[in-house]
């Protein structure tokens, strides 16, 4: 691990916190769907969560952040309530998207999060344009696009990296590389697969960074958002990271034979939150009491989330239909 | 006496009054710093309101239309232009899949207030990429409002209703108008998105168009006066939300109904409205009704395959007779 000494005692302990929190959600969640008590196609985000709190650490709630289909770890780490999140996969009328969007299409405006889109790549011109709107409203805010290294098989992709240098916005596009492309390796997908290096093509600072090493994505990030925020534009910044389970749903594809053993558990070893968590018990910034405590914390908050879904009652059906229009 | 604009100089005039009255009004688009791209619909822009808020781009539909949309949900009224309608095809995932669904599947909380302003360019042996009218593929989208306006004061004021409007609206409009001349109020006002106007009264048979049809609609009531048919002239200015009661009360009092419309006839804006009128007001119609559309083909270069493509007055004065003698 490294720099940890530069990051806040403060934002370890925030970022650690928005880890464990979306990784015990999310395991909850995959208990769930096994159950067929969720039934919305949830794309989980368990092994990445080094991504999600690493940047948003360097956020304040006026930054936006657009999400994809694997929106959860964005969601959390951004500062989204759990029970809105639960009843949104429960498809409740108390969800964050009233129960109209499901997993895959969360919203919660108040946080900085105006909507995660199931489009591959179709969140990242929307998050160019808010920083677009950003810079004509004379605010420091930025825009963040979270997107996988699926994205940069679409065109939008490369016309929203083009613009968003071009006009120098205030975005900062993360990829969060985690080698597959639904059922393809990333080596099928992209002819050149160093996603970082086409930065350079649009003039822009590209890096690619171990996006399991929580320290590393936060400060990287911290300072792609300082240069955005003081008018010197976007910066592209791939994650090298990994889904512990399949493209959708609670198991893990091995079955399919679409990865093989030997690669999922060498990711696990690369546990995100279980490196974290040793490196801050090591350096003293918490201790095992803390992390105990904290750790029932989360997991009462998750209960709590878990009550609130199932009782929570489902939308008024005389409103599925119209409320298209404001 | 109020003074007359061409349709072009009342699309400039809204602009310039909407960037002037909002700040965050902003025009973007591939051309609008171009001295022929959008015609005279943007002259002078850019010197006025500088290249900020008149931001001229790359070609990247896809790209710029989802900036667009972004900057809408982030407090902007942003009016994008796309010169050549043909190439909103490539902008169609960020209008269907987003703009459209964003209202919606955030359960309310969110809403896209954007102007899409795609023109029709047909005619001059553009052929078949350059010369498509797209009204029905946008009209067929939940989320989307739709308006085509015919005259200089129309496009003045659904051009300014549809950037105060606070959901995504595609303002189509046709270069074969942008010479028309009308009186155009100086003020900013707004013309009612939803709201269709009879241009001309007649008691005999019911003419539904739309944008430049509307032209050719009149053109064709004129013919039919002289002829002792009375055509009643409906001009339809918005396609969603749907003036469907303009045009139900003329076909029950007509009995008699054209549709005229400068897309294909295949699931085209004659489709949907010879169905509302078949679900909601059959039993008045006296003859079955008719469409005066493009036939299903791609448009064709030449100039004498172009004559004959596109539908004009006197398609519309055949299908009135043919409609009239089937009436007896």
């Amino acid at each position: 691990m490294t720099d940890t000494q530069a990051v806040p005692r403060a934002t370890l302990k925030k970022m650690y916190a928005a880890m464990l929190r979306i990784r015990r959600f999310e395991e909850k969640v995959a208990r769930l769907i096994s159950l067929n008590e969720i039934i919305c196609p949830c794309h989980l985000y368990i092994g990445q969560e080094a991504v999600a709190a690493g940047v948003c650490a360097n956020l304040r709630q006026d930054d936006w952040v657009f999400s994809t289909h694997r929106s959860h770890g964005h969601y959390i780490a951004k500062g989204g309530g759990l029970k809105g999140l639960m009843a949104e996969l429960y498809g409740k009328a108390d969800g964050c998207s009233g129960g109209y969007g499901g997993s895959m299409h969360l919203a919660a405006p108040e946080i900085g999060l105006p909507g995660s889109s199931a489009i591959v790549a179709g969140t990242v011109p929307l998050a160019a344009g808010a920083a677009l709107a950003f810079s004509l409203q004379k605010k420091d805010s930025v825009a963040v696009a979270f997107f996988g290294d699926g994205a940069v098989d679409e065109g939008v992709w490369y016309e929203t990296l083009n613009f968003a240098s071009l006009k120098k916005l205030p975005v900062i596009f993360i990829c969060e590389n985690n080698l597959y492309s639904t059922h393809m390796p990333l080596s099928a997908c992209l002819a050149d697969t160093a996603i970082a290096k086409k930065a350079a093509a649009f003039g822009m600072p590209g890096v690619c960074i171990d996006g399991n090493n929580a320290f590393e994505v936060y400060n990287t990030t911290q300072k792609a958002v300082a240069d955005a925020r003081r008018g010197k534009g976007p910066a592209l910044i791939e994650c090298l990271t990994y889904r512990w389970l399949g493209h959708v749903g609670p198991n893990d594809d091995l079955d399919k034979g679409l990865r093989g053993k030997k690669e999922v558990r060498a990711w696990m070893r690369k546990d995100p939150v279980n490196r974290l968590e040793t490196e801050l018990l090591k350096q003293r910034v918490i201790s095992p009491d803390y992390k105990d405590k904290l750790a029932r914390e989360i997991d009462a908050e998750i209960a709590a989330a878990y009550a609130f879904a199932q009782a929570a009652p489902y939308p008024d059906v005389k409103q599925a239909v119209g409320r298209v229009f404001k | 006496m109020m003074r007359t604009l061409s349709y072009a100089q009342a699309i400039r005039e809204a602009l310039e009054q909407m960037l002037r009255e909002d700040e965050k009004v902003f025009l973007i688009g591939q051309g609008v710093t171009s001295p022929w791209y959008v015609g005279a619909t943007t002259t002078g822009l850019v010197d006025r309101f500088g290249s900020e808020r008149v931001i001229d781009t790359p070609v990247s539909e896809s790209g710029i239309t989802g900036m667009a949309v972004g900057a809408a949900l982030a407090g902007m009224r942003p009016v994008l232009v796309h010169p050549r309608l043909d190439f909103m095809y490539y902008a169609m995932d960020q209008l269907a899949n987003h703009a459209a669904n964003w209202h919606y599947m955030f359960g309310g909380q969110l809403s896209v207030p954007l102007t899409v302003w795609g023109i029709i360019n047909r005619g001059g042996e553009q052929a078949a990429q350059h010369s498509q009218a797209l009204q029905a593929v946008f009209m067929h989208l939940p989320g989307l409002k739709v308006v085509m306006p015919s005259t200089p004061y129309d496009a003045k004021g659904l051009l300014i209703a549809a950037i105060k409007d606070d959901n995504p609206v595609v303002f189509i409009d046709d270069r074969w108008l942008y010479d028309l001349s009308g009186e155009v109020p100086e003020e900013i006002y707004n013309v009612p998105l939803g709201k269709g106007i009879v241009r001309k009264r007649g008691a005999d048979i019911t003419i539904v168009s739309i944008s430049y049809m509307a032209t050719e609609a009149l053109a064709a009531a004129a013919i039919l006066t002289k002829r002792h048919i009375g055509a009643e002239v409906i001009d339809l200015r918005s396609l969603k939300p749907l003036d469907e009661a303009i045009i139900l009360k003329s076909v029950k009092k007509t009995g008699r109904l054209i549709v005229a419309d400068g897309g294909w006839k295949t699931g085209g804006i004659g489709a949907e409205i010879v169905s509302r009128v078949a679900e909601k007001a059959m039993i008045y119609l006296k003859a079955p009704p008719r469409r005066v559309a493009l036939p299903d083909t791609p448009a064709p270069a030449s100039r004498v395959l172009e004559e004959c493509y596109y539908p004009k007055a006197r398609d519309i004065v055949a299908a009135a007779a043919a409609i009239m003698q089937e009436g007896q």
